[in-house]
């Protein structure tokens, strides 16, 4: 098993705009959890959106100028990792669809599509890091804490990473996993979707904060900081005590 | 069928109202869904056979004008007739006149969503010729003069209370909630009719050009009823429906049939080849193989969205959507609900006319995991949204939403640029502060379709950007 000191890797963060604005606290756990395994991080203050939200409601030659940036900011070999299974798949499978009519562009977006790693996927599969974090998180002694876990949308449909948060979770030590029904089901959120559709996106909500309770955790775990704006905010509006948290920083709890 | 794709919002807002709509919704994940889920782990070469019926799919209808000449040609020897029918109305004519032409009373129909597109029950109808569904749902949904509301179970949204109060005002039969029973008066109902017809009306879920075969699907035996009792079989189907062979046939079976009720097998699969030959004892007299493009072309002709004509129609779709769970199939305004209606009922209908369908889907990807033919289902809602906002492929159509417009032209200049967007941050953080407290945004009258269902956290006084320089000191 690396340790820190072992591991010599440096990669490329992209906070991704939601966590930048609004949840700067999971990027900086994010980097945390990054760090005690031996990651040297860079952050390209260049960096801003990936134009996910303009192009998934079909402004897509708004999502462009913001696609093309990112390519640009991310030019070198370095591993990119980005703390969103959503953003993650807007590179690595979307930006193909958004540059269908531009090769050059399609190809760059190809040629980055490797090395782009959704969180959960560089811990547990790009670094084999899961034994590394359940051994820190058991010399760490963090309060016991039991959680569920919330698969987001495009992280599994999209990126088919299925059973990384699983193992990631399983491997701490004081933190119980009980699941919850249905959740591979949408929260309900989908960008503009939860305001254009504002009733039927506030229906699935409901029944997401349904499941979450049944499951008695403590708190929600998912891989996306939009879905856990949304499922958070639903959990406060309906008066649920339960924390919705991001892989990151429940990890980065668990590990010191 | 009328088309009131227009009106998604006010039919979603019905089903929602409905509690026994929601319940049965909701059943759907426990029902099918997860019956779907159990047959196909239950299948081990399960994946392989997706990819086998995906590569069929692709390469029929690369080539369908050759399969399509080939079921002409090899219906025509089996002693049938072919009618290829450009939309609707030459449809409707084709049949209709045929029925008048032969004497035809009484048409029994087995379930066909072609016909429905067709509106072929009203033009008997008009024509005074007496059309009866026999599948059960859709004879339920024809007594309540309602469109299916599933593609694979039409009343799905109807109780047994509801089917009860039905048959007791529409047949006066005596109200029963025992299943059985109002299964049995249905028959009752039904025999009558099936002695009675001149003309059987059927679908088909596969037509296979090698052998010049009509394939039903059911788990009634409506549907064979309906290909051997009267004299005259009609089958009407889209054109997309064509397999090469009969060991396609196979593959497909498989997958239609585990993915619509996680059966392994249904009660019934019929396999027609034209009308009764000499020494068969049942069978019709004549056989008519209706073939109705009705829009499919268009679909055919883009390549962004052909792969919609590779869909069986087994509804896993609609069971995996948890939008369609939540508004049920009729605020899809036509024929075909669900995902791969949201894709199909735009194009065949006019863009225009379905402006919220592609819109009214978180982009969860639920329906092309569940497809059996690996449809992306998610890409093609992206692209008809691309041509609603900026399209130019249906120009007419565009979705003019100029503060929208606006909004994301602005909200891209801001993002392209971190400066621009400190200044934005920086201006958001001032016109919070009336609605923000200890964080969070509980309620603001500009978002209120946000905070009617959730709280908001509030802009932080600093963002991950301005927080990196101390991170990177930490090191
Ligand atoms: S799109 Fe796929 S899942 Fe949906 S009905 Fe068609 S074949 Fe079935």
């Amino acid at each position: 098993m690396a340790s820190p000191s072992e591991r010599k890797v440096n990669a490329e963060l992209f906070v991704t705009c939601i966590i930048d604005q609004i949840a700067p606290e999971v990027g900086e756990s994010t980097v945390r959890v990054l760090r005690r395994l031996g990651v040297d991080l860079d952050f390209p203050p260049e960096q801003t959106c990936c134009g996910q939200p303009a192009f998934n409601s079909g402004y897509w030659s708004e999502a462009k100028p913001l696609a093309r940036k990112f390519i640009e900011t991310f030019t070198g070999d370095k591993p990119v990792v980005i703390p969103s299974g959503s953003c993650a798949s807007m590179v690595r499978v979307f930006y193909q669809e958004l540059f269908h009519d531009e090769p050059l562009w399609a190809e760059r977006a190809a040629n980055l599509a490797p090395k782009v790693f959704e969180l959960s996927e560089f811990l547990a599969d790009e670094l084999n890091a899961v034994g590394q974090i359940g051994e820190i998180a058991s010399e760490a002694k963090a309060q016991k804490t039991s959680t569920t876990y919330h698969e987001t949308c495009h992280l599994r449909r999209e990126l088919g990473a299925t059973t990384q948060t699983r193992k990631l979770l399983k491997a701490l030590p004081n933190v119980t996993l009980t699941e919850m029904p249905q959740s591979e089901v949408c929260c309900g959120f989908g960008g503009t979707f939860a305001v254009k559709y504002s009733d039927i996106s506030g229906a699935m909500l409901s029944d997401k904060v349904n499941n979450i309770k049944a499951s008695a955790a403590e708190s929600v775990v998912a891989c996306d900081s939009s879905c856990l704006m949304h499922i958070g905010g639903g959990l406060e509006k309906q008066g649920v005590n339960v924390q919705p948290l991001h892989l990151a920083q429940i990890l980065d709890q668990a590990m010191s | 069928m009328q088309v009131k794709t227009k009106q998604f919002n006010q039919g979603a807002a019905v089903a929602m109202r409905n509690p026994t709509i929601q319940k049965n919704l909701l059943d759907l994940y426990h029902g099918f869904h997860s019956a779907r889920l159990k047959a196909s782990a239950a299948t081990p070469d399960w994946e392989a056979l997706q990819d086998r019926a995906r590569a069929i799919k692709e390469h029929t209808v690369e080539n369908l004008d050759h399969y399509l000449a080939l079921i002409e040609e090899n219906v025509t020897k089996a002693g049938g007739k072919v009618y290829f029918a450009d939309d609707d109305v030459a449809a409707n004519k084709y049949v209709v006149d045929l029925a008048k032409a032969r004497g035809v009373k009484t048409v029994i129909k087995s379930k066909s969503m072609v016909s429905e597109e067709m509106g072929l029950n009203h033009h008997f109808e008009d024509a005074g010729i007496e059309s009866v569904e026999t599948d059960l749902g859709e004879y339920i949904i024809q007594l309540a003069g309602e469109t299916p509301f599933h593609i694979v179970a039409p009343a799905i949204h109807k109780s047994r209370q509801d089917v009860s109060q039905l048959f007791h005002e529409k047949l006066g039969s005596m109200p029963s909630e025992d299943i059985t029973e109002l299964g049995r008066e249905a028959r009752r109902q039904l025999r009558q009719k099936f002695i009675q017809a001149d003309m059987g009306i059927t679908g088909a879920n596969f037509i296979v050009a090698e052998t010049g075969t009509v394939v039903l699907v059911t788990n009634e035996g409506n549907g064979r009823m309906s290909t051997s009792m009267p004299k005259l079989h009609v089958a009407i189907t889209g054109m997309e429906k064509v397999v090469p062979s009969m060991d396609d046939l196979g593959t497909f079976l498989r997958l239609l049939i585990r993915s619509a009720t996680g059966q392994r097998l249904t009660s019934y699969v019929t396999a027609v080849t034209g009308p009764r030959r000499e020494h068969e004892v049942d069978g019709p007299e004549e056989f008519h193989l209706v073939i109705v493009d009705n829009g499919r072309s268009k679909l055919l002709a883009n390549p962004e969205l052909r792969e919609s004509l590779y869909c069986i129609r087994c509804g896993a779709c609609l069971n995996a959507c948890p939008v369609y769970r939540k508004v049920g199939g009729h605020a899809y305004g036509w024929v075909y609900p669900g995902p791969i209606g949201a894709i199909v009922s735009p194009v065949l209908t006019g863009i225009g006319n379905a402006k919220d369908l592609p819109f009214a889907s978180s982009l969860c990807g639920a329906c092309k995991e569940a497809c059996p033919v690996r449809i992306n289902i998610p890409r093609m809602l992206l692209v008809l949204r691309r041509e609603l906002t900026e399209g130019t492929t249906y120009p007419d159509q565009k979705r003019v939403s100029l503060f929208e417009r606006i909004a994301f032209r602005m909200w891209r200049i801001g993002f392209q640029n971190p400066a621009l967007l400190r200044i934005g941050t920086a201006v958001g953080r001032i016109a919070q502060i009336p609605f923000a407290r200890n964080g969070r945004i509980k309620n603001a009258p500009f978002l209120s379709k946000w905070t009617r269902y959730r709280t908001l956290p509030a802009l932080p006084k600093s963002s991950f950007r301005d927080r990196w320089r101390k991170l990177s000191n930490e090191k």
